[in-house]
């Protein structure tokens, strides 16, 4: 099957990252670490733009760009250098972004997504190294702003922007190459996707081959989507409508799900790009071989070994590397001991599944002990999943000791309690072994399904209904059943 | 030849403020500067290898050390226009 593309989509994706896992900034020494920081306590002459003051590049920077270019598989450029981009707007303090422009520390690569009709590649033009500008928060929204409050905190950090050629043919493309892409860059652990600001997406996207239109602002890579396919949706509508398209550009307003027009500059962008005369140009390509030595598995290479390593689904071994914590969590579990097949359904559907049903996401790990995860809506809500559980819990399923609706039961326990109990503790407390509960349970279905007329007498609001079924349900087990349990299951399954 | 038209463009791009008197006086220096650069263009270059940088120097770095910041008072002590701990300036546009 081939994708036929029928309305000619074109998308080219520009994103701008965040090197925030290095210590420093670009240029210097002040903490990366602003997050959670009062405004403008992170900052020095440097990175504040004040005059007489020198750049010094962070090589760890330098080490970074050439990680994501190799796992990019770009070429990596013999000789590199910075440049000025030339204007005004408050969030450079210096009146210039220093950036790269015609010598790009990374040119032509590669990357390989999941496309609308399999394997698809989507070409990489270039990724420059350039530092980032402090932070505005508009007093009001953007359109009727009535003032700006300035943040330098995030003034030079360091970023990577990576270009890409307009191959994505679909919002779904676009969104799984920034899935893709986001994945590389954190199993190189050069990013933390969770912090804010760290990933900023552009996009140009046009229909019917026609005039691209420029797409900013988008800063989630789930925002992507939508802002794609309302873009398309609209062009779709103007030309549908016998108007035109025109070069442009859009910003993407998150909250509304809208793109809107960006008033249009009477004088075009000239950005008098010109060689940065504080910083040296640098020669590094002789760091290739030692930096490739340390590169790790990628996703792609870790997802063949771990179908043959461990004998799962290419399903479950993609799901499993879709995020290296997740990775070296199953690793974990499978190094004591259980069987890989089982531990991967459990990892890959059921935990996952969950986790996602409670907008919870893996946040960090503690390797081979446990993953972090938090609530995106509710940062303060955390869970911590332990190797050892997925081991026990596993185990116990594998031996035929509780049911697969038990161990599912044990799986939402854990992640909607902020107790910390083992699947041991949870299992004795809810008696879920199986022998006894099961006999109940089924006991309880037979008896709802039998007694129709007494079940309806009970919704109908007869309370001694229930005192009947909870009497079937005894007779049923011969007086096994604990009498409150009876009643519980059947009330459990009365209402749901 | 630069124009009028360019000295105005080059004031705004640099946010100038360019008297009308002081376009043409503008006009007529960067001709002069220009026209002298033209010069250069009669020499035979074209084996000449660009010379981006003077100074031979390549790979200036530093390492990934946290070094102290300053105080936010001392970040905002230039500026009347501060709110919360941030600079505090006109809409922009
Ligand atoms: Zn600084």
């Amino acid at each position: 099957m081939v994708y036929e593309n029928p309305d000619g989509i074109r998308i080219g994706l520009e994103i701008h990252v965040q090197l925030n896992k290095l210590k420093t900034k670009m240029f210097c020494g002040c903490s990366s670490d602003y997050h959670n920081a009062a405004p403008n306590t992170h900052t020095c002459p440097i990175c504040l733009g004040l005059p007489g003051t020198l750049p010094v590049l962070n090589k760890k920077a330098v080490e970074a760009a050439i990680k994501v270019g190799l796992a990019l598989e770009g070429e990596i450029a013999e000789e590199t250098q910075f440049h000025r981009k030339n204007y005004f707007y408050p969030d450079l303090p210096k009146g210039f972004q220093v950036t790269q422009y015609d010598f790009p520390i990374v040119g032509k690569g590669k990357v390989v997504i999941e496309g609308e009709d399999g394997e698809h590649v989507v070409g990489i033009t270039r990724a420059h190294m350039e530092e980032d500008p402090g932070k505005l928060v508009h007093i009001g929204s953007i359109e009727k702003s009535k003032g700006v409050l300035i943040d330098y905190n995030r003034s030079g950090m360091p970023l990577i922007e990576t270009v890409t050629e307009p191959d994505m043919r679909s919002p779904k493309e676009a969104r799984r190459f920034l899935d893709k892409f986001r994945n590389i860059l954190e199993y190189l652990d050069v990013f933390d996707g969770n912090l804010e600001g760290a990933m900023r997406v552009d996009a140009n996207v046009s229909v019917h081959w026609g005039t691209r239109v420029e797409v900013k602002n988008i800063s989630s890579h789930k925002g992507v989507e939508r802002a794609l396919l309302y873009e398309i949706m609209r062009q779709k509508n103007v030309i549908r409508r016998g108007g035109k398209i025109t070069l442009e550009t859009r910003h993407f307003d998150e909250g509304r799900g809208v793109t809107i027009s960006m008033r249009t500059k009477e004088e075009a962008e000239d950005y008098r790009y010109f060689r940065e005369p504080d910083l040296m140009p640098m020669r590094v390509t002789d760091w290739i071989p030692a930096i490739r030595e340390t590169l790790p598995e990628l996703p792609d290479a870790k997802r063949a070994r771990f179908i043959e390593q461990y004998g799962i689904t290419d399903m479950h071994a993609k799901a499993l590397t879709s995020k290296i914590m997740l990775a070296d969590f199953h690793e974990s579990i499978c190094a004591q001991g259980v069987d890989p097949k089982i531990a991967a359904t459990w990892t890959a559907d059921v935990l996952l599944g969950e986790l996602n049903y409670r907008d919870l996401v893996i946040g960090a790990d503690v390797q081979g002990y446990a993953i972090i995860c938090y609530n995106q809506k509710n940062p303060d809500i955390v869970r911590h999943i332990r190797v050892n559980d997925m081991v026990e819990l596993v185990t116990f399923f594998a031996e035929g000791k509780i049911s697969d609706r038990a161990a599912v039961e044990v799986i939402r326990s854990i992640l909607d309690s902020k107790e910390e109990k083992t699947p041991l503790q949870i299992i004795e407390e809810r008696g879920l072994l199986k022998a006894e509960s099961d006999l109940v349970t089924m006991a309880v279905e037979e008896t709802i399904a039998e007694n129709e007329a007494a079940v309806q007498d009970y919704l109908g609001g007869a309370e001694k209904s229930l005192n009947f079924l909870v009497g079937q349900v005894m007779k049923k087990t011969k007086g096994t059943a604990d009498a409150k349990t009876a009643r519980e299951l059947i009330l459990k399954e009365l209402k749901g | 030849m630069i124009t009028k038209e360019d000295v105005e463009h080059i004031g705004w791009l640099a946010r100038i403020e360019i008297s009308e008197q002081e376009t043409v006086e503008y006009m007529e220096k960067l001709n002069s500067v220009l026209e002298y650069f033209g010069q250069l263009d009669e020499l035979p270059t074209e084996d000449v290898v660009p010379t981006y940088h003077v100074a031979e120097i390549y790979n200036v770095f530093r390492e990934d050390i946290v070094e102290e910041c300053l105080p936010q008072e001392t970040v905002l002590a230039n500026t009347e226009y501060k709110q919360d701990g941030t600079f505090r300036v006109p809409k922009i546009g």
